[in-house]
């Protein structure tokens, strides 16, 4: 048999038929084994779901308790209608997992979601795990993305206060990973005066902190006073509404891989961009394949060319799946 | 190399004029001689090296880069010096200095430019390998003009902005002695002849603010339609400013070959023939260029019409009441027929101005000049002495934002124009024009919109906001379809301003205030006579 068989892509997304379940479907499915918390991995309406604990309650946090009819936490192996299944950290985000399927008299496929392996202080790193068919994303399939060193970033983030001391500078960071991760990395650089938080970054830096991960003095973004001159993070969303007004005359900072490429930076109004990524750059997502050397690639997202051109220069069989539904911009 | 790779980094991004000039003033201060004065002249466009073309950078990426994942990511970021940066594989090994990187580029053949711009990426970090492809390439693409670089050497808390501006032109790379009299030194010696002094410059008024004034206080004159110069003719040497202090004499050897007097001179750039002057148009199809054809020098001759002296035989008069400065001006022989003063005007009320304003001798006025009798010159923009009163809009200026590829006969060209206008320190879209420009406007206008795009979404490409474009329509009405909420009749370009700073693009309060201004429909039938010329001009140029 194929590992087609075994796998591959639906109008609803990747499909089990052996397990009859779904990975990171984009529509209600009745099971579900979801990756990561990011929204456009993780919906809700499932009738099961399976995923690690943390990102189960990412997901309560994000769309409430019943976001799901069962949920099921991830821990150590399962088999799922003769389908081995274990989640394997990913370094993407808190609860990022790449799941592995060892269906019965097929191939070992590793889904990796999306991943990253880069140090990222709010969350596990991530693991090899050997397979015949590694599912990757490619959001930086190109051999532009070269991410530089986050902490060199945020030495840059430092570097602005202290020029402008005057003017808040508000960090765009989606609301789970990289609000935490940017705080975490301003942490280690030694800033350790009050952050302020946008509302919609509040609950899910709370549960950071509940997970032991130390972020320091957090407070909200809203007493006008109390934030000129300060670092406020804030979802990227929030630059284009209303919210802005309260500050002055404020610096536009955005933390994504994006930012590399400056008419991306240009076309978002940032004034201060910072290339913090959670997903793997170019170098990781070869250097990841290199090492793994499975016996197929398939490319679930982002610059599918790229990297299948690079499998086609490095002897590896590789297809884009072109899958629908996840945001290039969840990043 | 690093910290210069950061301040390009910040500029190109930071919107604000002040916190430009903080960034390079602090760049500056930080930074010793003699990489300062290059870093700096850099910027303000005065580093002479020997040109690296896209060709040569091309060539070094197909040495070592797979075409089709270059062709790729080329794509996605759209410059090629960028994606270049980008892609390049290195790590930072030590410190280049940024003189350092200046001396290769200046000193390697054109035969060893490719191994030594290689051998140099391949030790820099990917921020610095743009910097130093940038400074290779000369074009920096960050939005500070020479003007505002060199009010942050101002802001250093040395000589003034004017001190400075008059010494520029007798100054080089690395301005060693500049920097030196900025840091409490002596004043440099080597100040060449012909220098630039700052220009004087008029704020708006209109009939209601002038009521408050004595026009018996007051002079007025024609505002002539051309570029603002001031001309300089100093012991043999000549030279022509644009009014910023940019030298543009190259374009005019005509006017250069006819300043035959020795003094400086502020008038108005403009074609003439026959005694006449001829439209805004005529002139610029002089202007933007570096050289000038033979044909063009007959069919487009350029003069003076004289407003000022601010130096006269030796003598600096910059101190002295308008009149008098005037009276040296109405006894002086400026040497050519070419250049002439620009006449004042009698009047006795403002209504009689206001009448004179409505119903101008020649189509190529764009209103008047009100000056105070005893103003004495001082650059810059003060309040009060001197006035500009135009002639009541239905043009604005606007900034070319996006541009479209067309059809038809158009195809490949990019012929469709969104522009905008300043809201706040943003520009807003405000209408779209594909028509007004000759076929050989067009291909200018693809080649800037080549050069300078920043962004592709399919067929439309979003431009530098570098370009002002002279927008004329037939009325405005308020608009909830679109964004900018007004709507334009009619619109196309009828100018396009190489010339005008982006900064001095129309605001959006401009045209809204237009919206019920009776006024603005065609109210001055010279005026019109002329636009529809040029345009029955055009289409037969289009045909």
């Amino acid at each position: 048999m194929r590992a087609d068989d075994f796998l591959h892509p639906t109008p609803a997304g990747l499909y089990c038929p052996q397990g009859d379940f779904f990975i990171d479907p984009v529509r209600p499915v009745p099971r579900a084994l979801i990756t990561h918390g990011h929204g456009d991995h993780a919906r809700a309406g499932h009738g099961a779901v399976l995923a690690t604990r943390q990102t189960l309650e990412i997901m309560a946090i994000r769309y409430g308790e019943g976001f799901a009819g069962t949920t099921q936490a991830a821990e150590g192996p399962v088999t799922i209608g003769g389908v081995g299944v274990s989640f394997h950290p990913a370094g993407h985000v808190l609860g990022s997992a790449q799941i592995r399927l060892a269906p019965e008299g097929g191939p070992v496929i590793v889904v990796s979601g999306d991943y990253c392996r880069t140090p990222n202080p709010v969350c596990a790193p991530w693991e090899p795990v050997p397979c015949d068919v590694f599912v990757t994303e490619a959001t930086f399939g190109l051999p532009v993305f070269k991410h530089p060193d986050p902490a060199a970033e945020t030495r840059r983030l430092l570097a602005s206060m202290a020029e402008f001391p005057d003017r808040a500078h508000l960090v765009g960071a989606y609301a789970l990973g990289k609000a935490q991760r940017v705080i975490a990395l301003v942490r280690q650089a030694g800033h350790d005066g009050p952050i302020h938080l946008h509302g919609a970054v509040q609950r899910l830096t709370d549960y950071h902190v509940e997970q032991g991960i130390a972020l320091g003095d957090l407070r909200p973004a809203t007493v006008p006073k109390e934030i000129e001159g300060q670092l406020v993070i804030a979802p990227p969303s929030a630059f284009a509404s209303p919210w802005v007004q309260r500050f002055r005359d404020p610096v536009i900072s955005f933390a994504s891989g994006w930012m590399a490429v400056r008419a991306r930076a240009r076309q978002r109004g940032v004034e201060l961009p910072l290339v913090i990524s959670d997903h793997v750059d170019w170098p990781q997502l070869t250097q990841t394949l290199t090492e793994l050397r499975p016996d197929e690639v398939w490319v679930t997202h982002g610059a599918e060319e790229g990297l299948v051109r690079w499998c086609e220069l490095n002897q590896l069989r590789a297809r884009p799946l072109r899958l629908v539904g996840y945001e290039e911009d969840e990043e | 190399m690093r910290a210069f790779a950061d301040l390009l980094e910040r500029l190109a991004f930071t919107p604000s004029r002040n916190a430009k000039l903080q960034l390079l003033q602090h760049y500056l201060e930080r930074t010793p001689d003699p990489d300062r004065g290059y870093a700096f002249a850099a910027l303000t466009g005065d580093l002479k090296l020997r040109t690296v073309t896209p060709g040569l950078l091309r060539g070094l990426v197909e040495e070592r880069f797979d075409p089709e994942l270059f062709r790729l990511s080329y794509d996605f970021v759209g410059d090629l010096a960028e994606t270049i940066a980008l892609i390049w594989d290195g790590e930072a090994q030590g410190e280049l200095s940024v003189s350092a990187a200046v001396h290769l580029l200046e000193t390697t053949g054109k035969a060893g430019l490719p191994a030594a711009i290689a051998g140099v990426l391949d030790r820099l970090g990917p921020s610095e390998r743009l910097a130093f492809l940038k400074l290779a390439t000369g074009n920096l693409r960050i939005g500070l003009s020479a003007r505002l670089a060199r009010t942050a050497l101002a802001q250093m808390g040395g000589p003034e902005l004017h001190e400075i501006e008059e010494l520029w032109h007798g100054l080089t790379p690395p301005f060693t002695e500049l920097f030196a009299w900025i840091g409490g030194g002596a004043r440099p010696e080597s100040a060449a002849l012909a220098p630039f002094r700052p220009v004087m410059l008029s704020t708006p008024t209109d009939l209601d603010e002038l009521r408050a004034l004595d026009p018996a206080d007051h002079v007025a004159e024609w505002k002539w339609d051309g570029i603002r110069v001031q001309a300089v003719s100093d012991g043999g040497v000549r030279r022509l400013y644009s009014r910023t202090g940019e030298d543009i004499s190259g374009a005019f050897p005509d006017v250069i070959a006819a300043m035959n007097y020795d003094g400086a001179l502020d008038g108005e750039l403009v074609v003439r023939r026959e005694g006449a002057v001829a439209s805004f148009n005529d002139l610029q199809q002089r202007l933007n260029r570096k050289t000038v054809s033979k044909p063009m020098l007959s069919s487009h001759p350029a003069g003076l019409r004289v407003y000022d002296a601010l130096i006269w035989q030796g003598a600096d008069l910059r101190g002295l009441p308008l009149m008098e400065r005037r009276a040296v001006l109405e006894s002086a022989d400026f040497g050519s027929e070419m250049i002439d003063l620009s006449p004042l005007l009698t009047f006795a009320t403002w209504d009689d101005l206001a009448a004179l304003r409505a119903d101008p001798p020649d189509p190529v006025i764009e209103g008047v000049m009100i000056k105070r009798r005893d103003s004495v010159y001082v650059g810059g923009r003060p309040r009060g002495p001197w006035f500009k009163w135009k002639r009541d809009p239905r043009v604005v200026d606007a900034v070319l934002m996006y541009a479209q590829r067309g059809h038809g006969k158009r195809s490949g060209f990019y012929s469709d124009f969104t522009f905008g206008l300043w809201d706040g320190e943003a520009l807003v879209p405000v209408g779209k024009a594909y028509f007004g420009f000759t076929d050989e406007e067009l291909r200018e206008l693809d080649r800037f919109v080549r050069n300078n795009t920043v962004e592709r979404f399919g067929p439309v490409r979003a431009v530098a906001p570098k370009l002002v474009v002279e927008v004329a329509f037939e009325g405005v009405n308020r608009s909830t379809r679109h964004k900018s909420g007004v709507a334009m009749r009619f619109p196309r370009i009828s100018l396009i301003r190489w010339d005008k700073p982006v900064a001095e693009a129309d605001r959006l309060e401009t045209l809204e205030a237009m919206i019920d201004d009776p006024n603005v429909f065609g109210s001055d039938a010279a005026r019109a006579g002329t636009r529809h010329g040029r345009k029955k001009r055009r289409e037969e140029g289009a045909g």
